[in-house]
């Protein structure tokens, strides 16, 4: 069988192009930040589960937020955002040049700091539960060169702890910054989706513990009509902001396994705007470096040949 | 919700999904606003304002369902002449007795029933939280009224609803809570525009709601509100108390509390309920309708399941036995009661009052001046080291050398290694299995409990004192199994459930109780969940696999009920008010009470029967009174009797505020239970002088990620991590104000301690505009505490002990406090601090401010 010519970008099937046969779906979650709480029992919920050990007793003074970031010690993260609610958002017109535009970044300043209490009685608290995105072109799983990260039936990425040997060339390869080293074992940890629970027919724990149904399980088939559907409620229902992320197969990495719908520019929740598997140009890079050996040769060659005349 | 409810917010999400509108209305922003669809910032203590302007709004605007209103409540109900009302009292109703600070209810009856329904002495009512009693039932209140149904009497109910609210505008709501009016306008539109017919609206609250001076008429504004919209009883309709995690209902039903009996059965007072009869008839009230009629059986029933043989009709089933209540016993007056020695031994169970009960000082000056101290709880708590690690020990206050309590640890069992229910705030008894076993010595209650008893019973063997015969005369047969021999819980609750006493037979229904000495039942309201010898809170069967009521998963009391007063979802003729919100109904083909729920009606009883003259009890509610456990059978949108603290809510200031009361001249609550001890210092309030002291309001609460006083989260590393360190939170413009700095350091100071805490600066606070001035609120969690994987101050150490008259329960959710940056002083400048700020407040240890603040109640008194 030949390669799917996709096989390092552009929209793809991972488990069979991976050669399983007879894969099952592909599975992976929707999280939904429109109904997220900020409950972070899915934080608890993955710890407890996977035995992923305490990430500190910091506090970060970001707004809820105490985890900070995903780690090797935090496979799910829920990002805080306390932010004015955006002029449009408020039905008024934005006028052309009329002041600074609110970009959603995090200030240097505490939020709200030199604005009067009568200007603000309109706020919007962001939450959304990160979580490693299963990508289908997973650069990962790529550069890995042990086969410790591997592509599982189910269309996830997992990583093999007994095989890793902590090179740490999958932290640089990932676009999202998900995958980390842990300091005292050097070697690289990351959301499995919970495979073995997966393989045992039950739903990864995160997904299990969430109670308002913010992040769901399934088919992605069957997710990413579920979250379209979501999309075009919200947008009948005066949330025009409401967007997908990670949805699309087409995208620069085939499509997240675990997409999102966000409520804001991706950059607001400190996800990349418009990530690219790293391996993409990798054919390209090969036969550059062909090319060059190819001219190399050559070159050579005719250096003999000339010298000899 | 959200916050302190997260599994229960879930079906706020679904209702937001099917379109329902969500107003969250609190002192900050936190996870609940961030999912409702509009947010009311309000000025803590002040909600009887803003609801009492959504009661003016109403009845102004006529908004109220007037069928139902006629027919279900008492707002045609024509009260005393001699009545008079806060508005023409300053802030007093008649009848107050600045003597005792209480008042004297004869006034606030019906016409033509002064004197014989009011108690008279609510002092003593006060004393032992008599309001409690009322969690099942109302007051009692004479049956048959006189009543005005064009409801244009000016003595009607109606009518003095509206005048009592008539200055509740827009303008005052936002003079008083810093609530803008549009804001205002926005909730009470939508409320009233969702309910009626074809449409209902539901109040939610959560237990901060009830942690005020006035806390019991919060809920009674909600009450009126819900009343005069038509949402009592019906489906999507109701007030949802959000009851604590995880059985708290299940802890009043079956009280941990000093003043009930299992079922809302009163513990009995020495003066008053000398015998038998006389505490039976202060329950049943004779002459009065409705289900409390049958008291007699409850209780006769409650005795035959304590003393099982013993208990005959002649020695009045040991009624003798009772502990009686002589005052007022409840934790606060046991902990100064501690403090001044007349408490030598107390029981801590699953409770960590050194940090979250008001006034840790207190708790821990208490606890620190026992004999023993016994503290059963999954980890070492602060209430088992306070002499060792409290704050106390670094003043100088403790010292542990000396401490005279001896402290018994026993490490408890959590509720995943023992069987037993936990009944939620729907009345819903959920049945849990043990999934491990207990490490280590860790041992269930019910066998600390059993055994305990075993023991004590054993000992006492062969004693002949009578004051040993109460416990040697008890039932304590529970098998056991194991090789701890864990007492069966199915077995307590059978006997809960109750049960025939000649065949054994688990009854069904409370309906087969006997006053005869015939039947045994633990909890009255409970009968049922062992029906046919099943154990029906260990139903679980999908709500996919059964209708929307989902009347098979666990089991709710009572009698599986559950919407209480469902009789109210059909229109007085007994049919559904609409066929949207269509619930129980007459059935005139089968002449019988149907529908989706257990109809909260006497099964036959057709909508026209009117009870014959001088009907007494069940016979004597009508066929269009869904309030059944009501003395009236009537929804009460003015209380007669029952509540201490006044027939209608009104707004009082809480007891520590920097504003003064724009109602009344009356400050705070004036019958409010108030504690001059030494250790009891209050922040002064307007009219008195030095409120600037104290110029911030601050208010607590929890945070998602930890529970209650942190025993159980602050302790365990997944938690603890999520929410490391005490904080406070404070506005951007209060930041600037002060001087602080974001994740830098704050001390707050009361005149009862000082606390810090880390700085979080946060648009969700927010300054709001109070009588033409700014008014700067800050929140704290009050999870912290000095044991556990991450400590801090605790915010309850800020608190003083002021209490609501009708459950004396403490107001902990609102205070006056000022705000410093940097940490807090050490050792004795910490005592000099807080000593400090009493001298600049002119506070004089161990005495109060007087509570009346008005000069009419003199003048008023003298004329009554």
């Amino acid at each position: 069988m030949l390669p799917d010519p996709n096989s390092l970008y552009g929209p793809l099937d991972p488990a069979p192009d991976a050669g399983y046969e007879d894969a099952p779906p592909r599975m992976g979650f929707f999280t939904d930040t429109s109904v997220c709480i900020g409950c972070k029992a899915c934080e608890v919920a993955c710890k407890e589960w996977n035995g992923v050990p305490q990430s500190g007793l910091d506090l970060l003074g970001m707004s809820y937020d105490n985890t900070g970031a995903l780690t090797a010690n935090s496979w799910r993260h829920v990002a805080f955002v306390e932010q004015p609610r955006p002029a449009d958002v408020l039905g008024a017109p934005v006028a052309d040049g009329a002041g600074p535009q609110f970009l959603g970044m995090p200030g240097s300043q505490p939020p709200g700091r030199g604005s009067g209490a009568e200007d603000r009685t309109d706020f919007r608290w962001l939450m959304m539960s990160d979580v490693c995105k299963h990508c289908t072109h997973a650069a990962c799983l790529d550069v890995c060169p042990t086969g410790s990260l591997f592509r599982t039936e189910f269309g996830t990425v997992v990583v093999q702890e007994d095989i890793c040997n902590g090179c740490g060339y999958c932290i640089s390869a990932c676009p999202y910054g998900v995958i980390d080293q842990r300091k005292d074992d050097g070697r690289a940890w990351k959301c499995t989706l919970c495979y073995d629970r997966l393989g045992a027919g039950q739903t990864p724990a995160c997904a299990q513990a969430c109670p308002t149904e913010s992040i769901q399980y399934g088919p992605l088939e069957e997710l990413r009509e579920r979250a379209a559907a979501r999309v075009a409620t919200l947008h009948e229902r005066g949330v025009p902001e409401a967007r997908l992320y990670g949805h699309d197969p087409n995208d620069g990495v085939g499509g997240d396994g675990a997409f999102f719908l966000l409520l804001d520019e991706p950059e607001v929740y400190g996800l990349p705007p418009d990530p690219v598997v790293t391996t993409r140009d990798l054919p390209k890079m090969w036969k550059r470096a062909g090319l060059a050996a190819l001219a190399m040769a050559a070159a050579t060659v005719a250096a003999f040949v000339g010298g000899s005349s | 919700m959200a916050e302190a409810h997260p599994v229960g917010f879930q079906w706020v999400v679904e209702a937001k999904r099917r379109g329902a509108k969500v107003f969250h209305v609190d002192p900050r922003f936190t996870r609940t606003s961030a999912l409702a669809d509009s947010f009311l910032p309000i000025r803590a203590g002040t909600d009887i304002a803003l609801l009492g302007g959504v009661v003016r709004y109403i009845l102004d605007n006529e908004l109220d369902f007037r069928e139902y209103v006629l027919s279900y409540t008492n707002a045609a109900t024509i009260v005393s002449a001699e009545f008079s009302d806060t508005e023409d009292g300053d802030g007093f109703f008649s009848g107050f007795d600045p003597e005792t600070g209480t008042y004297v209810q004869d006034s606030w009856q019906y016409e033509g029933h002064e004197g014989s329904s009011g108690s008279g002495h609510t002092a003593q009512e006060r004393d032992s939280a008599a309001g409690l009693t009322h969690e099942s039932h109302g007051a009692q209140v004479a049956g048959q009224t006189r009543r005005d149904e064009t409801l244009q009497h000016p003595r009607c109910v109606y009518q003095i609803l509206k005048r009592h609210f008539s200055r509740y505008t827009p303008e005052m709501v936002e003079r008083v809570c810093g609530i803008p009016q549009e804001k205002f306008l926005e909730l009470a539109q939508a409320w009233t525009e969702n309910s009626g017919r074809e449409r209902t609206g539901m109040l939610i609250y959560s237990v901060g709601w009830t942690q005020h001076s006035v806390g019991v008429q919060y809920i009674r504004t909600g009450a009126i509100i819900q009343l005069l919209l038509g949402n009592m009883g019906r489906p999507g309709g109701g007030i949802m108390a959000l009851r604590g995690h995880a059985s708290i209902q299940g802890s009043t039903d079956i009280p941990t509390l000093f003043n009930l009996l299992p079922g809302y059965l009163p513990m009995p007072h020495h003066a008053d309920h000398p015998s038998f009869d006389e505490w039976v008839d202060s329950i049943r009230h004779p002459g009065q309708k409705g289900f409390w009629g049958n008291a007699r059986s409850f209780a006769a029933s409650l005795l035959k399941a304590y003393w099982g043989a013993a208990a005959t009709p002649e020695n009045d089933y040991c009624y003798g036995y009772l502990p009686r209540l002589t005052g007022d016993h409840g934790t606060y007056q046991q902990v100064l009661n501690m403090i001044d020695g007349k408490i030598k031994g107390y029981f801590l169970l699953g409770q960590n009052p050194a940090v979250g009960s008001a006034h840790g000082r207190a708790q821990r000056l208490g606890m620190a001046n026992l004999d023993w101290l016994v503290v059963r709880d999954l980890f070492e708590i602060e209430s088992a080291t306070f002499w060792k690690n409290g704050p106390e020990v670094a003043t100088g206050e403790i010292v542990p050398e000396e401490c005279r309590t001896e402290v018994f640890f026993l490490p408890a069992a959590s509720h995943v290694e023992k069987e037993g229910t936990f009944t939620q705030t729907q009345r819903l008894l959920q049945w849990r299995e043990k999934a491990v076993e207990p490490p280590g010595d860790a041992r269930s209650e019910l066998w600390f409990f059993y055994h305990l008893g075993r023991k004590l019973r054993e000992k006492l063997a062969g004693s002949t004192l009578p004051r040993d015969r109460a416990l040697l005369d008890l039932t304590w047969d529970y098998p056991t199994h194991g090789p701890h021999a864990e007492p069966s819980a199915e077995s307590v609750l059978r006997e809960i459930n109750g049960y025939d006493v000649a065949t054994g037979r688990p009854l069904s229904s409370f309906a087969e109780a006997r006053a005869d000495g015939s039947t045994a039942i633990g909890c009255w309201i409970y009968t049922g969940v062992y029906a046919d010898g099943v154990n029906q809170a260990a139903r679980r069967r999908s709500r996919h696999e059964q209708d929307w009521v989902a009347a098979e998963w666990g089991w709710a009391w009572p009698a599986n009920r559950r919407i209480l007063y469902n009789r109210a979802s059909a229109d007085p003729d007994g049919n559904p008010w609409s066929e949207r919100k269509r619930y129980v109904w007459w059935d005139a083909e089968k002449a019988e009470w149907t529908g989706y729920d257990v109809p909260d009606f006497e099964k036959t009883k057709p909508p026209s029967y009117r009870p014959p003259p001088g009907a007494s009890g069940t016979e004597g509610i009508a066929g269009d009174d869904p309030f059944v456990m009501q003395g009236d059978g009537k929804g009460w949108l003015y209380a007669p009797s029952g509540v201490l603290d006044g027939p209608l809510p009104t707004h009082y200031e809480p007891v520590e505020s920097p504003v003064r009361n724009p109602f009344y001249g009356q400050q705070a609550n004036p019958t409010r239970k108030m504690y001059a001890h030494p250790v009891n210092s209050v922040n002064p309030s307007p009219p008195e002088e030095h409120s600037q002291v104290f110029p911030y309001v601050f208010t607590v609460s929890r945070l998602t990620e930890h529970h209650t006083a942190g025993g159980m989260s602050r302790t365990v590393s997944p938690l603890a991590e999520l929410q490391p360190e005490m904080f406070v939170e404070v506005s951007p413009e209060l930041a600037v104000e002060r001087g602080l700095d974001h994740l830098g350091w704050a001390h707050l100071v009361t005149a009862r301690a000082a606390i810090e805490a880390r700085v979080l600066v946060t648009d969700r606070l927010t300054p709001l505009r109070v009588d033409d001035r700014v008014i700067h609120q800050v929140w704290l969690p009050y999870h912290f505490g000095f044991e556990g994987l991450v400590t801090g101050d605790s915010a309850n150490d800020l608190f003083g002990i002021s209490l609501d008259p009708n459950v004396l329960i403490q107001e902990s959710k609102v205070g006056t406090c000022d705000v410093r940056p940097g940490r807090r002083p050490r050792g004795r400048d910490l005592l000099d601090l807080v000593a400090d700020y009493q001298r600049r407040a002119g506070i004089v240890p161990g005495q109060h401010a007087p509570a009346v603040t008005t000069d009419s109640v003199g003048e008023e008194h003298g004329a009554s």
